[in-house]
């Protein structure tokens, strides 16, 4: 604390190197210095020469945009599995999210060149490795807990004695309740109410009871 | 392998073929041949999606495969290929080229192909009949005959071929007996085979396709899916199962700088010296191999035969400008012997690069003006110079003179050669000289331009971006007013649906249209340059 004040009082503009040194003369003009940062883009001094747009340059641009546009469409356009939701809902847990990948339409059809990459596994798409997974996720848990095991069989016999057609939505129903993160309550339980009321078009002057 | 190249990579794949494709497809591309673990792992993508992109760029030619560095037995190593991404900003004028030299069908077929990456010529013909048909009149259908006959067309004049064979190396891998270190490794696993080494790379397959596209429409739906399902199983064979075709880029390479000598020399000289050249080109283009230095020697009298009917001009006139040709300093023109009235090539390389630097002196002179294009083109021509000696033979003060070097200097343009007088390499005993050299300017300048289309690209991307919500909306109400009017409503619905847009979010809407069509045409253009620069870079490279 003491020594802050040491070098105040030794001279005006005492610096450790001599200015000489760096390139600005005694008495010389110093640059302004500068009130506000510097411009994001660099002054351009000789403006760039127009386009030029004849029939065939409307052309090919309307060519290009075109294709990339098709491009979004065909099966090699590949969507990562997870969409990106705008917020996390509990319900995303329990529901389905519809695979948003069309490659399923798409198989290599050079068949040669396919198998001679080894190492690649028969093409699977992605519902594929969730049911499989789902049925690993059973077989492991028939394994581990065979009293209660015993107990989904009657359960999952119940569901499947009154449930009727549907059979993806049904199995995925039948397998989330009671194996899926073992919870207690129902597939309706996590409906967020988006679907409903869609058919309530008669006039609810009468009262439900 | 650049950073500019491989970020303008990673920009087209994105576009084109999605996020998940262009992630796996830039580690590819910074990191040389890699197995499939590890491009999981490295990437942390799980291993369907990292499968599903290699198959999305292998069907596009941009990667290849190989067996592993440690020999037969080690995984399959996968290899990117930068050249091959970057083709695809050069996809429209591919397309706009089939359209002017075979027409619509020509274009279509092209466009589909480009597409798919590669098909089988059954597959082509029928989508390109369907799709023409659809924009027929109603009761017309387009014949495959004539599909067909513009398939072979363009198979004849080498601007498709057949995909390569693959490689036998997959024998090599999964045989039993493991291979002892003295048995030399198979031939065919080394290099990739290309295109050009199957002897039947241009042999149309005895296929018959007899039909008319179909039709489809929008309203009947379970039809065509009905429709849908009749054509897979009548796909059975039309006997060209395995033969698929791709395009041929070098060949359409080979039009486009045939097509850039003869504007120069019509620019240069005149329309009849221009036919001349392209008369000469056009009879060399089954002889001259893609890299030659210039065309097979043709004599006078072949040309003189060869002229297109309506150019009649006489023997001594066509002597006349083939002289003057040849005596261009540009020279385009050379002859090579005096048999046959006299033999004459064109110079193929000579010309790229006059084209080469005719671009390098357009843009110094665009970017830093006229005066400093001055010094550009004097330094090309006198090779080293002082400063003094570019102050006197460019005519320019001393100091403006100093000031343009220096700038020329910084940005990599003109490089200063030191030659000492004294072994201590003082400054006041040695001469520095200015020089250009023209290749490494060409290599900078071709960087520049990856750089620029990368920035377009990212541009274009921020600006949709900032106006998602805008561009959803409209899209939205175009597809409301459509399924009104399909529906059949009355003016006044569709008005008030149209004024669902208010008059500012038109104005911006298209002023948005506006700025994406310019970063879009004037991607295109800079694509133009890039070839100019590519081709005179690798034309130097095979000597």
């Amino acid at each position: 604390m003491v020594g802050l004040g040491h070098s105040r009082g030794r001279g005006k503009g005492y610096m450790s190197f001599s200015i000489e040194a760096v390139g600005i003369g005694k008495g010389e003009n110093l640059p302004p210095s500068i009130l506000q940062p510097t411009p994001l883009f660099p002054p351009v001094e000789h403006k760039p020469v127009p386009l030029v747009m004849g029939e065939e340059g409307e052309y090919m641009l309307a060519l290009k945009q075109e294709f990339r546009g098709n491009m979004k469409n065909l099966p090699f356009y590949v969507r990562p599995a997870i969409s990106k939701k705008d917020v996390e809902r509990y319900s995303d847990k329990y529901q389905n999210s519809e695979p948003s990948d069309n490659t399923i339409e798409w198989n290599p059809d050079r068949g040669s060149w396919f198998s001679l990459m080894i190492g690649f596994c028969p093409f699977l798409s992605v519902t594929d490795t969730s049911l499989s997974t789902r049925v690993d996720k059973e077989e492991i848990i028939h394994n581990l807990e065979v009293g209660i095991t015993l107990e989904e069989e009657v359960t999952s016999d119940e569901e499947e004695g009154e449930k009727k057609k549907q059979e993806e939505e049904q199995q995925d129903g039948e397998d989330e309740y009671d194996e899926e993160e073992e919870t207690d309550y129902i597939m309706s339980y996590f409906d967020n109410g988006e679907e409903f009321g869609g058919d309530s078009d008669d006039n609810m002057d009468e009262a439900v009871y | 392998m650049t950073a500019q190249e491989v970020r303008l990579c990673g920009l087209l794949l994105q576009e084109h073929f999605g996020e998940v494709v262009e992630r796996i497809g830039t580690h590819l591309l910074r990191g040389g041949a890699q197995n499939l673990r590890t491009i999981a792992n490295e990437t942390n993508t799980p291993l369907d999606l990292v499968k599903k992109s290699l198959c999305v760029l292998v069907q596009h030619g941009a990667c290849d495969f190989g067996s592993g560095r440690r020999g037969p037995g080690s995984p399959v190593e996968y290899r990117a290929s930068c050249e091959r991404v970057l083709r695809v900003l050069r996809y429209p004028r591919y397309i706009y080229t089939a359209k002017t030299l075979y027409g619509d069908t020509g274009e279509l077929i092209v466009e589909e192909v480009l597409q798919r990456g590669h098909m089988t010529m059954s597959n082509t013909v029928k989508t390109v009949a369907d799709r023409l048909t659809h924009n027929m009149e109603e009761g017309r259908s387009m014949e495959y005959s004539e599909v067909v006959s513009a398939f072979s067309k363009l198979v004849e004049t080498h601007f498709l071929q057949r995909c390569p064979p693959v490689a036998e190396m997959g024998t090599a891998a999964t045989s039993t007996t493991p291979a002892t270190p003295s048995t030399p490794a198979a031939p065919a696993s080394t290099a990739p085979p290309t295109a050009e080494s199957n002897p039947d790379c241009y042999k149309l397959p005895h296929v018959t396709l007899i039909g008319r596209g179909k039709r489809r429409r929008s309203s009947d739906d379970s039809e065509e899916q009905r429709g849908g399902k009749k054509a897979k199983m009548d796909s059975e064979s039309c006997g060209d199962e395995g033969i698929y075709w791709l395009v041929n880029f070098e060949r359409f390479h080979q039009h486009f700088r045939d097509q850039a000598i003869i504007s120069a020399v019509a620019s240069k000289l005149d329309q009849t010296s221009s036919e001349i050249v392209r008369t000469m080109l056009r009879m060399s283009e089954v002889t001259t191999t893609q890299t030659a230095a210039y065309t097979q020697p043709l004599s006078a009298n072949e040309i003189f035969r060869s002229l297109p009917p309506n150019y009649s001009i006489s023997r001594p006139i066509l002597d006349q400008y083939l002289s003057l040709l040849v005596d261009d300093p540009m020279e385009f023109v050379g002859k090579s012997g005096d048999s046959g009235g006299g033999m004459y090539v064109v110079n193929l390389q000579r010309a790229l690069a006059n084209l080469a630097r005719a671009t390098l002196e357009s843009v110094v002179q665009e970017r830093f003006g006229s005066r400093s294009a001055r010094i550009f083109r004097l330094l090309l021509r006198k090779r080293h110079l002082e400063q003094k000696q570019v102050e006197d033979f460019a005519m320019i003060p001393a100091k403006e003179a100093k000031d343009m070097l220096y700038t020329l200097l910084s940005e990599n343009l003109v490089q200063l050669q030191e030659i000492p007088k004294t072994p201590d390499h003082a400054p006041s005993r040695t001469f520095y000289l200015y020089t250009v050299n023209q290749l490494p300017t060409a290599r900078l300048l071709l960087q520049h331009c990856y750089k620029t289309v990368a920035n377009l690209i990212e541009r274009r991307l921020f600006e949709t971006k900032e106006n998602k919500r805008l561009l959803e909306k409209s899209q939205r109400i175009e597809a409301i007013l459509a399924s009104l009017q399909a529906s059949g409503a009355e003016p006044e619905q569709l008005t008030e649906v149209e004024e669902m847009i208010t008059a500012p979010e038109r104005q911006q809407l298209e002023a948005l249209r506006h700025h994406i069509n310019k970063l879009d045409s004037t991607e295109n253009q800079v694509d133009e340059t890039v070839f100019l620069l590519e081709s005179y870079i690798f034309s130097t490279k095979t000597k």
